[in-house]
């Protein structure tokens, strides 16, 4: 249907945006690729949507500059950018059938009838809503109405397609397969896509990459394991699933990394020292911890007794404390968490030195 | 149904004074009047076989529809266009928009239509003024004939045209305009492919409405028509207490009424009165 080449590669150049004594958005620069899936990912109120409402031309910046293929698109208007829209609720036209709706934006371009057409229906074969091309976008459930959404907004091959929070209205079932939907869409399409989530699990799932947006700032921005294993900050690897932070004293360059003091044990880690020393924050994944019955002293290894568990089918959630007191989470195989509970007094937490990374102490 | 039983109750107990009102100021005595349209001056159904074949009544109900018909397009337009400002306007627009709704209600229908007859007359503001500027040199026949009337009641009527427009314009979903936008359709496209549509059941609903207060105006036509476009509410006036024909009167009193009683079915087919405000 469309050649990849015809995909959109956008450049955003020192855009911000405020209202009134608002600042929504702050010096963003952000490069997305010709055809790359990019989610925009952050808490609400965090700047995400803005930007996305500014790619599309509803929202003028305050800064900066905005290019399309290298051409300046600041100023031009919403329907002169050809960017199809995917919006949270759908606003699919209420009074215009399955049909009229994904014909609407080659009306628009006065496509011939015949043309019209056929590739409304390839669009409506596409996304499975065969013998539903009369009916109104109130006779359709939820799935069905984001499958016209999704239809309208590709009919007309756009350089790049925007979809603000498309999955937040539909229950968990149906928003995985949408997921798998949108993925075998973008790969038969070829369209750069950008994606509006609050949803981490749905941005890793889904995207080439990821940019993590807090108060206005865009945080860090790369790939989903990037991002998830190397978070930039504090705020992104919270945000991006459950972490654990203990303590460092004394971070100095090693052997391959970096070593440290966590609760009075040496610890060390594969990542570079060089912007942290002193005290730090040691981030390590629930699921790249295990329990050990001991650590051998060339292992990184804390003390730490076992007070909740929390049962989740393929494995167990459990909460321990240290010796220090600091909390820490892990998942484990449940008869492993079984048997750390009833010992009931300490066991080790071990992890390989390439799975902890450090962030600035006290920082974001 | 929200509520429970009481409540139900309760507001059933205060609308009671409304519609006790309603039956003896207003239903009792029309029951009346039907009775006349079968009794006067002889019983039976004489009076509706002389509406089916008397000429002027006939001329009359049809100049009726047809103003009525007239005044609701131009009234339902202008109306359209207003609410289009008040409600999607910049601030400033929408007070003014507003004051423009408001002030009508605040002067008496008497006045307007005098006032509308020292503007139009053959002496009035508008034909001196092109007088003046040599635009014409006989004075247009602004008054006293179809024209004058459709003027005069559209100005009435355009704010009550206002509320069922500005309630369906209201709960329209923004992003559903920006979506059209954002397909690549113009503005002029937007609106009148997806903005008039949406609001279609406004559209209606102030539609039936300036219909049916049309076709009961009496004071408006009956200055403004100056004698020569009589509308059905002067037809039966000038039937009861000129010519004492009340039998007439009363028969074109009962059908008005089951004609009106049946646009108002059909208005709430297509609107809930909470639209209407």
């Amino acid at each position: 249907m469309q050649q990849p080449g015809r995909a959109a590669e956008i450049k955003a150049n020192g855009i911000g945006k405020s209202f009134g004594s608002f600042r929504a958005l702050d010096n963003l620069t952000l490069d997305i690729g010709r055809g790359e899936f990019l989610t925009l990912l952050g808490p609400s109120g965090s700047g995400k949507t803005t930007f996305l409402m500014i790619l599309a031309g509803f929202v003028q910046p305050s800064q900066g500059k905005l290019f399309s293929d290298g051409v300046d698109i600041t100023n031009r208007p919403a329907e002169q950018r050809a960017a199809g829209m995917v919006f949270q609720g759908y606003a699919l036209f209420p009074h215009m059938s399955v049909e009229q709706n994904i014909a609407f934006p080659l009306r628009v371009r006065k496509k011939s009838a015949s043309e019209i057409k056929n590739r409304v229906g390839e669009m409506v074969e596409r996304v499975g809503l065969k013998g539903h091309e009369k009916k109104l976008p109130a006779q359709l459930s939820g799935g069905q109405q984001q499958r016209v959404a999704l239809a309208r907004a590709l009919v007309f091959e756009p350089g790049v397609l925007l979809l603000d929070e498309p999955f937040s209205a539909l229950d968990k079932s149906l928003r995985g397969q949408m997921q798998a939907e949108m993925k075998r869409l973008h790969q038969e399409t070829g369209t750069t896509f950008v994606f509006v989530t609050h949803d981490q699990s749905e941005a890793l799932a889904l995207s080439s990459r990821v940019a993590i947006f807090n108060h206005g700032k865009l945080l860090q921005v790369g790939r989903p394991d990037e991002v998830y294993d190397r978070p930039a900050n504090r705020f992104v690897a919270e945000f991006l699933g459950e972490i654990n932070m203990l303590p460092v004293k004394g971070v100095r360059p090693a052997d391959n990394g970096a070593t440290g003091l966590c609760e009075d044990r040496a610890v060390n880690m594969r990542c570079k020292a060089e912007a942290i020393k002193g005290d730090a924050i040691l981030a390590i994944r629930p699921e790249d911890m295990s329990i050990a019955p001991e650590a051998s002293i060339s292992e990184n290894g804390i003390a730490a007794t076992a007070v909740a568990s929390t049962y989740l089918g393929a494995a167990t959630k459990l909460d321990l404390t240290t010796r220090q007191g600091a909390r820490v989470t892990v998942s484990v195989p449940n008869e492993v968490a079984a048997a750390a509970l009833s010992k009931g007094n300490s066991v080790w937490l071990t992890w390989p030195a390439e799975k902890g990374f450090l962030l600035p102490d006290g920082g974001q | 149904m929200r509520g429970t039983l009481s409540d139900r109750m309760g507001a059933a107990l205060l609308m009671a004074p409304l519609l006790l009102f309603l039956v003896l100021a207003y239903a009792w005595p029309f029951l009346g009047v039907v009775k006349w349209s079968f009794t006067l001056p002889t019983p039976g159904l004489g009076q509706y076989h002389a509406l089916l074949t008397d000429e002027l009544v006939q001329s009359v109900f049809i100049r009726t529809l047809r103003i009525a018909a007239i005044v609701t397009i131009v009234s339902v337009t202008a109306a359209y266009a207003i609410t289009v400002v008040w409600v999607r306007g910049s601030p400033v627009q929408r007070v003014l928009a507003e004051f423009c709704i408001l002030v009508p209600f605040w002067i008496s229908v008497l006045t307007r239509a005098f006032g509308w007859v020292a503007l139009l007359s053959n002496r009035g503001l508008i034909n001196t003024w092109l007088q003046s500027i040599g635009f014409i040199s006989e004075p247009l026949t602004l008054v006293r004939n179809e024209f004058g009337v459709v003027v005069g009641m559209s100005h009435f009527l355009i704010p009550f045209a206002v509320f069922p427009l500005a309630s369906a314009m209201r709960s329209l979903d923004e992003r559903v305009l920006l979506a059209a936008r954002g397909l690549g359709s113009s503005r002029m496209r937007t609106f009148w492919t997806v903005f008039v549509p949406m609001t279609r059941s406004g559209i209606i609903g102030s539609a039936l409405i300036v219909f049916v207060f049309s076709l009961g105006f009496f004071v408006t036509p009956a200055i403004l028509g100056g004698g020569r476009s009589v509308m059905i509410a002067e037809l039966i006036y000038l039937r009861i207490f000129q010519s004492p024909d009340w039998g007439l009167g009363a028969a074109i009193s009962v059908v008005l009424v089951v004609f009106v009683a049946a646009l108002m079915a059909l208005l709430f087919r297509y609107v809930k009165p909470k639209q209407l405000v």
